[in-house]
């Protein structure tokens, strides 16, 4: 069934009685040309692509539990490409392209908002850091504009421009930047490579990999051996677990990331706004709960929660930006577990077993990329070579030096 | 999550700093030539699920390195050690 206007229109005059199920539930095959591990919006992205742009033959996406479980449904829903290095500058660019026309794409609304993206600067240097981050996003034509203080103040009166500690000077603004209802881009790819014949096979969860001579032949499932002609992996917060099971070893902490959600407020922030002082970004949903979040707790875990200094870290830089926020209650907060790689870079490449691809590392910027991560992979596993974007996101570039490290931390995962 | 340190007693989190894996150990040689050993200390990490031998820093307490052994599934605190017995 298409979805449109009018469909909502029949339906309703029709008792809603007519909606059938987004997609099908099979029976895993024996076989698949591809399997994907995971169902998470990589996965399920990867999956659409390679049926909608590869001739592969069939494909099965396995995932252990229900679609969109993990970090893409955990995540602050934010979508940029405010990048510096170029190894990430085209690749998030395209990200953003292919959110610009997803829902025509897969015919599904992800409520993609360009509500726009603001970085608050609090000192020269770091207004001079921006404005060479804004520069190189121009000379890769993305957009990119340096707010002063006035103009600033002019359209968000709500921050504490004169914080004693931390004065706001001004901002980066990304006006293609926003947010995407994350549970719709899981459902959302999900419902268009359903509809393109890929078999999703949830509660099936991978357990060893089967080799023969060096090559990938298929993998053991808790429903059953499924063969596979090539295998791509697209399960990061599991991304070292399910690599074991192939005897690699990856440069990969998993790490945990809170986000938290305010009770429901009447319409009060309509952009995002990240603090530049400390780690905090914010956004509020069109149920009117304040979206926000800050660093990662700092230590390995695969536990999914996180401890309460980080909470209280987060809630200082919010009450740094913007005091007003001290009287709502913060009613949820939950952690997902992020793959941080020792550049704060992520991994899309082929591995030295034969027929296995590795999409990983998405520290935790991973929900933005979706579009592009999903439509590179997908090119990767089909043409066996890097699609042109994502060139610099090599297993092999820790040991050959040619690391990209947006932060300039080096190898210190709980720091990126 | 509160880590026991064998100087100060239990103490919260926020006193300590995390340093990572302390399983990995640095290659002898000391060489300048990037090779296999060194991109195994440096970068790639066993990352497995279950209890986890770590390193951290009680810069706020008695700057000591320990040693805590800790549950990934839980964070558990299984055993904590001062990381100069362990060396």
């Amino acid at each position: 069934m298409r979805y449109s206007a009018l469909t909502v229109l029949t339906q309703a005059l029709r008792g809603h009685a007519g909606w059938r199920p987004a997609w099908r539930n099979p029976a895993p095959a024996p076989d698949y040309d591809v399997v994907i591990v995971g169902g998470g919006g990589h996965g399920l992205a990867t999956a659409y692509y390679l049926a909608k742009h590869h001739n592969v033959g069939r494909i099965g996406l396995l995932e252990k539990s229900w679609l969109g479980n993990g970090s893409v449904g955990r995540n602050t829903t934010i979508i940029r490409s405010n990048y510096l290095l170029p190894g990430n500058l085209p690749f998030y660019e395209l990200s953003m392209k292919l959110w610009e026309g997803l829902e025509q794409d897969i015919n599904y609304n992800a409520m993609v908002s360009q509500r726009g993206v603001f970085n608050i600067y609090h000192s020269d240097p770091q207004r001079d850091a921006y404005a060479r981050r804004g520069n190189a996003m121009r000379l890769h034509g993305i957009d990119a504009e340096l707010v002063d203080r006035d103009a600033l103040r002019q359209r968000i009166p709500y921050l504490d421009y004169d914080n004693a500690r931390f004065p706001i000077q001004g901002a980066l603004l990304q006006k293609r930047g926003g947010t995407v209802r994350h549970d719709a881009v899981a459902w959302g790819y999900a419902r268009a490579a359903d509809r393109l014949g890929v078999d999703i096979i949830q509660n099936c969860e991978v357990t060893g990999i089967r080799q023969e001579r060096g090559k990938v032949i298929g993998v053991e499932t808790t429903r059953g051996y499924i063969g596979a002609k090539k295998l791509g992996i697209a399960v990061a917060g599991a991304s070292s677990l399910v690599a074991a099971m192939a005897g690699l070893r990856l440069p990969i902490e998993s790490h945990v990331l809170q986000a938290f959600v305010s009770e429901a407020l009447k319409p009060l922030i309509d952009t995002v706004i990240t603090f530049g002082a400390g780690h905090f970004y914010i956004s509020q949903s069109d149920k009117g709960g304040l979206v926000f979040g800050g660093d990662i707790d700092g230590y390995n875990s695969y536990a999914a929660r996180g401890n309460l200094p980080t909470i209280e870290d987060v809630c200082e830089g919010g009450m740094a930006l913007m005091p007003m926020i001290g009287r709502a209650r913060l009613v949820r907060h939950w952690g997902g577990i992020m793959d941080m790689t020792m550049d704060g870079s992520p991994i899309i490449d082929r591995t030295p077993v034969e027929n296995l691809f590795l999409n990983a590392g998405w520290c935790y910027g991973g929900f933005k990329a979706t579009p592009a991560s999903g439509f590179c992979f997908a090119h990767l596993i089909a043409c066996e070579t890097p699609h042109k974007v994502a060139t610099f996101y090599r297993l092999d570039r820790f040991a050959s030096g040619r690391l990209i490290d947006e932060k300039g931390v080096g190898a210190q995962p709980n720091l990126h | 999550m509160r880590i026991a340190c064998p100087y100060c007693g239990p103490r919260g989190l926020e006193e300590f700093l995390y340093h990572g894996d302390a399983s990995v150990r640095r290659p002898e040689d000391g060489g300048a030539v990037p090779d296999q050993a060194w991109t195994d200390y440096v970068y790639l990490r066993e990352n497995a699920n279950g209890p986890h031998r770590e390193l951290w820093y009680h810069h706020a307490g008695c700057h000591a390195w320990l040693v805590v052994t800790r549950d990934l599934r839980s964070h558990d605190i299984l055993g904590v050690t001062a990381a100069r017995d362990e060396a």
